[in-house]
């Protein structure tokens, strides 16, 4: 009984050996990404198709947004940073430089109720200041405006406020932690605005045309759509990439890359 | 001799790896405390103590940043202060008819359902709370958004209900039936004998319960991030609230700098009114063992 119980240590002990010898097996370098919620689906997209092309590379994403990207990238804990905004002054001050790989249109979404289908850039700025604050006073029915955004430090909203103009003055009702979060309130409030990158809309929400420019691709990418945002990898100034690093940064700035981009719903910078 | 000596040292060395083991458990609430000190301080002597506890607006990312959270101290109390008043009389009088009252096959039904409720993550409730509760309160009260503090309030009261109920009917239960035997031959009546006799003489134990509720309802954030709404208002039934919890957790992704070392100010702040939570228990617990 003893003895039984010996051998299935020794067979255990064995086999996490084993599995332990095979994790060190595998050769090939990884490269590791961290950032920006808003760039989960472009860069995932390249990341896969990245390890499909070189075998034995792992390729990982941290989803933490675009200001612990840009922290991860300086206290070296990634490759690669990725923002959904420009790099600050500060930011490039302490070393950090700033490709864009591609632009991301945000989205003004309404609830699909919702009569409104056009609004300028003035307009949306007003509204989300509480110059205005009911449907009717831009077309729509007679109901109270509700502002979803998202919270502070968000690069979408970041995004938003500057291109609109509306940087600490927006009166927030819902201050939402993900874009998910805020589709989905949008879609149940009829009296709800909203915004979201263009990449993530669903068919739950409308997204209207701002100044008679409907969000699309061909929109974002000529520039006539106001309201987008770069999407940037960010990289150490002294520092070197590792090899492998390297080829994936190479890889999704070449034109080869562009088609995944565009398949991901963002339009590439080159 | 050599025997007892092997034995000796085996006990010895169990002794110091149980030793060690209790300090992992020590060094842990050390660590947290120290850290929490260490890195929440700066920020308030920055901002300074009244202005950061008594001031009103919380901007954090604004090109003039203002660090005031009186608005979540006051969400986080009125909160749970209505959680507690909608959640204590529902449990309280269902841990009464539970231990009392309720017929021995309905209550294991009763009891597997309020684990059940207990163990649901409260993600779930939030999700729930989203989905259902928010869309509701907009139309039953007819105001242009549900997100907001009577959503949460109603979310904490259900998820405290559990340990209220198990605590209070756990104490109920402990009630010598002497006691109950002798007011029932006294002619009195079985309510009349619950909620004079029973009642009274479990009430240190209910009142744990309630504050345990209390502790549980400051300490969530999930479930009150997905329906309070998260803008920083002074509360109001029907505003979109933040508490001192979510006011952490929905900024941390994004914070640098003294915004990042204001949230520790918070997670401090919050931290100080666990520990006085705690002591309350405490002192509850203990008056509960010298009146049993």
């Amino acid at each position: 009984m003893k003895n039984m119980k010996k051998l299935i240590y020794f067979v255990l002990i064995a086999t996490l050996l084993l599995g332990a010898l095979t994790g060190c097996a595998e050769k090939g370098g990884s490269v590791s990404t961290d950032g920006s919620t808003s760039m989960e689906k472009v860069i995932g997209a390249l990341g896969e198709a990245f390890e499909k092309n070189n075998k034995n590379v792992t390729f990982t994403y941290n989803p933490t947004g675009s200001g612990s990207g840009i922290k991860a990238v300086l206290e070296g804990r990634c490759d690669i940073g990725l923002s959904s905004r420009s790099l600050k002054e500060a930011e490039k001050a302490d070393g950090l430089i700033e490709t864009v790989l591609a632009y991301d249109g945000i989205a003004i979404i309404v609830n699909p109720a919702n009569s409104v289908a056009d609004l300028t850039l003035e307009q949306i700025a007003e509204i989300y200041t509480g110059k205005i604050t009911n449907w009717n006073e831009v077309g729509g029915n007679d109901e109270a405006i509700v502002l979803i955004g998202r919270e502070a430090g968000s690069g979408t909203r970041d995004g938003f406020e500057s291109i609109t103009d509306t940087k600490d003055t927006c009166q927030y009702r819902q201050e939402l932690t993900s874009t998910g979060d805020v589709i989905t309130t949008v879609a149940s409030n009829p009296s709800a605005i909203g915004y979201a990158s263009l990449a993530s809309v669903k068919d739950s929400v409308k997204a209207i045309s701002v100044g008679g420019v409907a969000p699309s691709e061909t929109t974002v990418k000529d520039g006539s759509y106001a309201v987008q945002r770069p999407f940037v990898l960010v990289t150490k100034k002294d520092t070197k990439l590792s090899a492998t690093a390297q080829k994936f940064f190479d890889y999704i700035t070449s034109a080869a890359a562009n088609e995944i981009i565009t398949s991901s719903g963002v339009v590439p910078a080159k | 001799m050599a025997i007892k000596n092997k034995k000796k040292l085996i006990e010895n060395v169990i002794h110091g790896i149980f030793l060690i083991l209790g300090l992992v458990t020590v060094g842990c609430v050390l660590l947290i405390t120290v850290y929490l000190i260490v890195s929440g301080i700066p920020a308030i002597r920055e901002i300074g103590l009244v202005d950061f506890l008594f001031g009103p607006k919380w901007a954090s990312t604004a090109a003039e940043p203002k660090y005031g959270i009186l608005p979540f101290i006051l969400t986080s109390i009125y909160g749970t202060a209505g959680a507690i008043l909608i959640g204590v009389p529902i449990g309280f009088f269902t841990a009464v008819y539970l231990a009392k009252q309720a017929p021995t096959r309905f209550k294991t039904v009763m009891e597997n359902a309020i684990s059940l409720l207990a163990g649901i993550p409260s993600v779930v409730y939030g999700f729930v709370g989203m989905m259902v509760l928010v869309p509701g309160i907009r139309k039953v009260f007819n105001v242009p958004d549900g997100a907001s503090l009577l959503a949460a309030i109603i979310v904490l009261a259900v998820m405290i209900l559990p340990s209220i109920i198990k605590v209070s009917m756990t104490s109920l239960e402990a009630v010598p039936k002497e006691y109950e035997d002798a007011s029932l031959a006294l002619g009195a009546t079985p309510i009349e004998t619950y909620f004079r006799v029973s009642v009274p003489a479990a009430k240190s134990g209910i009142a744990t319960a309630v504050v345990l509720g209390v502790g549980r309802a400051i300490g969530e954030a999930m479930a009150v991030m997905m329906v309070s709404g998260n803008a920083a208002n002074m509360p109001s039934l029907f505003q979109s609230v933040r508490f001192l919890t979510t006011a952490v957790a929905s900024e941390m992704a994004y914070s640098s700098g003294l915004q990042q070392q204001a949230l520790f100010s918070i997670a401090l702040v919050l931290f100080l009114f666990i520990m006085l939570i705690n002591a309350t228990l405490n002192f509850f617990l203990k008056g509960q063992k010298e009146g049993a």
